[in-house]
């Protein structure tokens, strides 16, 4: 069946294409080349509208322990929040922290067709394939969380042969079924198991001596010599503390000119200066990423209103739990693997610390000049949960409507922020960057994030509205592999997205090594840590796409 | 170099390529050993390695022959999942109880339960219960198994009887030979807050000092509470709690204050008493307050006839773990009015549909109600069921996967191919089905 979309302004950043006038042919799930013979089964007019590639959410926290011990938490997130099943959909709850297929649906009614879990252990990774399964309409993948985790420690103290530590690193991908690799506070969740408080860049964990700077360097070398297009992901050393400006700078020093992807970076931006001793540091941060080119980023943009934060940072975590609203939390050591912190949160507009973070995520959105390394996410639900994209993008691409908001915060907060003086406007090409083309080249998702012919069919049409929020929230059509899922904002029908994965090439020897060490330490056999492709096939009812990794060195 | 596909080698005993399976997870209590090695032959399967004798129970037990039955007499499982779909069709409010099944089972409950406008509780969730109420209120600072295995030097049984519910827990998390962190192996201090526990397994190389604070388990939360206030210096005036020498409790806070990494082990399940919820939570409160200045943790064991995994897919899918009612279109929450034991206790649905895969004991309760059951074979029932199933166990009969105690790992469980009975999922499934048409 051949489905033509005629007379669209088209956005496709990674083809070039600038808001030109275009026709777009589907077929079978794929773009395809304009055949002036062929017969065409469906047409769409879609003049004076908007078209770009699905969006591509390259970090949001939806499926996994941490997620659902979060819905556990906040029954308060889904009262009042509860939506009927309606046909086919099911029913479901919650506004931060949303039931899976909810999440699926906000998302695709959002215009976005693939999401990616940032945050998954390996020893839950089954946990979080069997969320994402049940979150329809979206493809997924997920980044396998290291730097925590014993096996790599010991085999870093024990000065192991670097090519081991890569056939771990691989076999870690294989077996959670990853695409990605994330660290999060490098060393240190292990660090607080052994009562530490704090880690910083070169501080030595207690009980390995290995610093955040050696395990940085450690994975980001070995993810670039298997070939994982995704370079390291990282979120850094003292997540949420003042003056963590210094450690994000030294970061990307450390990194010495090594392809790294750091996180929700509004969160590591925080200087001291000032009376309260809390104040931006998006300036000195938007240089360093200006003029290190091996540096990407996203922002985790705080928005306000009530949310509940997830994080495998437990050490972080414990340290926020006082500042808890409401006020409960839930800390986690994890299987020798990692941990857990989940800690409500409620940002509000006239808390001084609150409304600087505000600014500061923005700032950081407007100071950024390369929008190829700038991704447009809040750290769902960390920052705001997903559905506050549009908002998101209005403060982007409307300068008078930033000033009005801007008017709503704290003042003192205001006077410390340089946002109102900063004029940038985003163009819907950069947004289309930041949303889809830029992800999907940083994930290496070869055929997703752009229109050009052979891509799959993800697309999503927009009213050319001059309300960038009221535009970005309800999109008139999207289309998930060619099938048209969402009508004005409606889902229409229920498709089941595809699994992204990586497999970087690795020596089955370490399967040695891993099988003894699980067998003496663990409480789970090598072999029931693995994710086998039946479960998400079969059981899941999903599918596999196997992104390609480079040749390894 | 080689690039293997991530296919586990996990063998199967249903095609018969090997006569033993390896790396088997038993499924019949909530730690979920995946150690055991299970043969099969002609007299059926036998656990040849790691099996404690829960598991030999569930693994080795012959399943008496069972037929779908209507009205008490044989029928197909077309003409039974018919028969079951026309009662759910019929009712206003369906109960969807018992639970007991994988996550793939518990999927397709949920999906029935959403389209039928059911209820949904777990035969044993008055154990996780007592947890989620600290858990919504307050929160918790937890741990894993593989944590307590390796790091614990201090462990703090509390209340319940841990080797009762959990044969190999000792065995695996207390008496293991290995530790990543000490060499040689730190040994532990175990000790058992209530009288009468089990202590029999505290024994070996790794176990230290065994000390019993004995008293009425019902009382063990006061015995925690008077722990807590000596760690914050609060003066108590009496000389025993609950029968225990406030000596005693001193020594324990002092214990406490040189653990490197201590641990307050629980069971939900076995802390069976009125409110005992408050137990649970003055284990909490303990515990967040030591980790003011050293590392603590609690530990939540039970989880057993997939309780936790109940729990954890019913709370993904709809945001509450359990007791939720669909009959208004969308997911409605009340942890008291959705307790399934008193809505029967009160009369309330119209329809009972009970899932038990795993134990025979884990029989129907008493009802004036219709029952539809889909069971394992020699279930117990209190009255004859409308429309029964046979059904297989997860990890014996077929494939399936269930969450451990700790909320954080799943396991995978093997097909053993102990007989061709249909999962629970596959059953409800087909159900579902016959509704719409
Ligand atoms: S302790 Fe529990 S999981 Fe382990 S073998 Fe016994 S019944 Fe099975
Ligand atoms: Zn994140």
């Amino acid at each position: 069946m051949l489905i033509k979309l005629t007379g669209g302004k088209v956005y496709d950043p990674a083809n070039g294409v600038d808001g030109v006038v275009r026709d777009i042919y589907v077929e079978d799930g794929r773009i395809v080349e304009a055949r002036a013979d062929a017969r065409v089964h469906e047409e769409y007019n879609l003049k004076g509208r908007v078209v770009m590639a699905g969006g591509i959410d390259p970090h949001s926290h939806i499926g996994g322990g941490k997620v659902t011990i979060a819905r556990m938490l906040m029954p308060e997130d889904h009262q009042g929040q509860e939506y009927g099943r309606n046909g086919q959909l099911r029913s479901g709850v919650g506004r931060a922290i949303p039931s899976t297929m909810t999440t699926g649906y906000r998302y695709a009614e959002m215009g976005y067709t693939a999401c990616f879990e940032p945050a998954m252990l390996p020893t839950n990774a089954r946990q979080a394939h069997m969320e994402m399964g049940d979150t329809p309409l979206l493809d997924k993948g997920a980044f396998v969380m290291l730097g925590s985790d014993d096996f790599l420690l010991r085999q870093m103290t024990q000065k192991q042969d670097f090519s081991a530590i890569k056939d771990y690193i691989a076999w870690t991908m294989h077996a959670a079924q990853a695409i990605a690799v994330k660290v999060v506070n490098p060393g240190g969740i292990s660090a607080f198991k052994f009562n530490q408080r704090k880690l910083d860049l070169d501080e030595q964990n207690a009980h390995y001596g290995l610093t955040p700077r050696q395990i940085l360097l450690t994975l980001a070398r070995g993810l670039k010599e298997i070939g994982v297009t995704h370079p390291l992901h990282v979120h850094g050393c003292n997540l949420g503390v003042p003056g963590n400006l210094s450690t994000t700078l030294e970061t990307i020093k450390a990194m010495e000119g090594l392809p790294v992807h750091m996180t929700h970076i509004q969160f590591h931006s925080y200087g001291t200066e000032g009376d309260k001793h809390f104040s931006s540091g998006a300036a000195a941060v938007a240089d360093a990423i200006n003029a290190n080119t091996n540096v990407s980023i996203d922002v985790g943009q705080v928005l306000f209103g009530q949310t509940c934060t997830a994080s495998g940072d437990s050490m972080r975590q414990y340290g926020n739990t006082s500042g808890a609203y409401p006020k409960k939390s839930v800390i986690m050591d994890i299987e020798c693997d990692a941990g857990c912190g989940v800690v409500p949160m409620k940002y509000k507009e006239k808390n001084f610390v609150n409304a600087l973070q505000w600014c500061i995520g923005l700032e950081l959105f407007l100071l950024v000049r390369d929008p190829w390394r700038l991704f447009l996410t809040t750290d769902h639900p960390n920052g705001a949960p997903f559905t506050s994209y549009p908002h998101l993008i209005r403060l982007l691409m409307d300068k008078g409507f930033r000033n009005d908001m801007m008017q709503k915060i704290d003042a003192s907060a205001r006077a410390y922020s340089t946002l109102g003086s900063i004029d940038r406007e985003y163009s819907l090409y950069e947004i289309a960057i930041m949303t889809r083309a830029g992800p999907a080249k940083s994930l290496g998702l070869k055929d997703r994030g752009h229109l050009g012919v052979g891509a799959c069919a993800d697309i999503t049409v927009y009213a050319d509205m001059a309300d960038k929020e009221a535009m970005f929230t309800a999109p008139e059509l999207v289309f998930k592999n060619g099938d048209l899922i969402v009508r004005n904002g409606k889902i229409l029908r229920l498709v089941q997205g595809a699994t992204h994965v990586t497999r970087p090439e690795y020596d089955k020897g370490i399967e040695k090594s891993l099988r003894d060490y699980f067998q003496r330490y663990h409480t789970m056999q090598m072999e029931n840590i693995r994710v086998s492709d039946t479960e998400i096939i079969g059981h899941d009812k999903g599918s596999i796409i196997v992104q390609p990794s480079g040749a390894r060195v | 170099m080689t690039t293997p596909t991530p296919e586990p080698v996990r063998s199967t005993l249903k095609d018969n390529a090997s006569p033993v399976a390896q790396h088997v997870a038993c499924p019949f209590c909530g730690i979920l050993c995946d150690d055991l090695e299970v043969s099969k032959s002609a007299k059926g399967l036998k656990v040849t390695r790691n099996g404690c004798d829960k598991a030999i129970a569930g693994f080795e037990r012959h399943l008496p022959a069972a037929t779908p039955l209507n009205g008490g007499k044989p029928a197909s499982l077309a003409e039974a999942v018919t028969a079951a779909a026309n009662l759910i069709k019929q009712a206003r409010l369906p109960l969807y109880g018992g639970l007991a099944t994988d996550v793939e089972g518990m999927r397709s409950v949920m999906a029935l339960a959403d389209v039928s406008g059911g209820v949904i509780d777990h035969a044993l969730s008055e154990g996780p219960y007592r947890n989620f109420k600290v858990l919504q209120s307050t929160g918790w600072v937890m741990t894993t198994l593989t944590e307590v295995r390796n790091r614990a030097d201090l462990i703090i049984i509390v209340g319940t009887d841990v080797h009762a519910l959990h044969p190999r827990f000792f065995e695996r998390m207390v008496c293991n030979q290995d530790s990543m962190f000490d060499s040689p192996p730190l040994k532990r201090t175990i000790v058992f807050v209530g009288s009468g526990l089990d202590q029999s397994a505290a024994v070996g190389a790794r176990v230290g000092e065994v000390v019993t604070l004995p008293c009425p388990l019902d009382q063990a939360g006061e015995v925690i509470a008077a722990l807590r206030a000596r760690l914050k210096g609060a003066p108590l005036g009496a000389a025993t709690i609950a029968g225990v020498l406030m000596a005693a409790i001193d020594d324990l806070a002092r214990r406490c204050r040189k653990a490197t990494y201590g641990v307050m082990v629980w069971a939900p399940p076995g802390l069976n008493f009125p409110n005992a919820d408050l137990t649970v939570q003055t284990i909490c409160d303990t515990v967040r307050e030591l980790n003011a200045t050293q590392r603590f943790a609690g530990l939540s064991l039970g989880g057993n006839e997939g309780a936790v995994t109940a729990g954890a897919v019913s709370s993904w899918q709809c945001g509450y773990p359990l007791r939720v009612s669909f009959a208004s279109g969308q997911p409605h929450y009340d942890a008291n009015r959705y307790a399934m034991s008193r809505m029967l206790a009160d009369g309330e649905g119209d329809l009972l549909v009970w899932t038990a895969s795993y134990t025979t004991g884990l029989g129907v309760p008493r009802t004036s109600l219709p029952t539809v059951v889909l069971g394992t074979p020699g279930l117990e029932m209190a009255q004859a069921a409308s429309v029964f199933i046979p059904i297989g166990t997860p990890g014996v009969d077929h494939a399936g996967r269930l969450i451990r105690c700790d909320t954080v790992v799943t396991l995978p469980l093997t097909d053993l191919g102990r007989s061709v009975l249909p999962s629970a999922s596959h059953v409800l499934d087909a159900i579902q089905s016959a509704l719409q048409i």
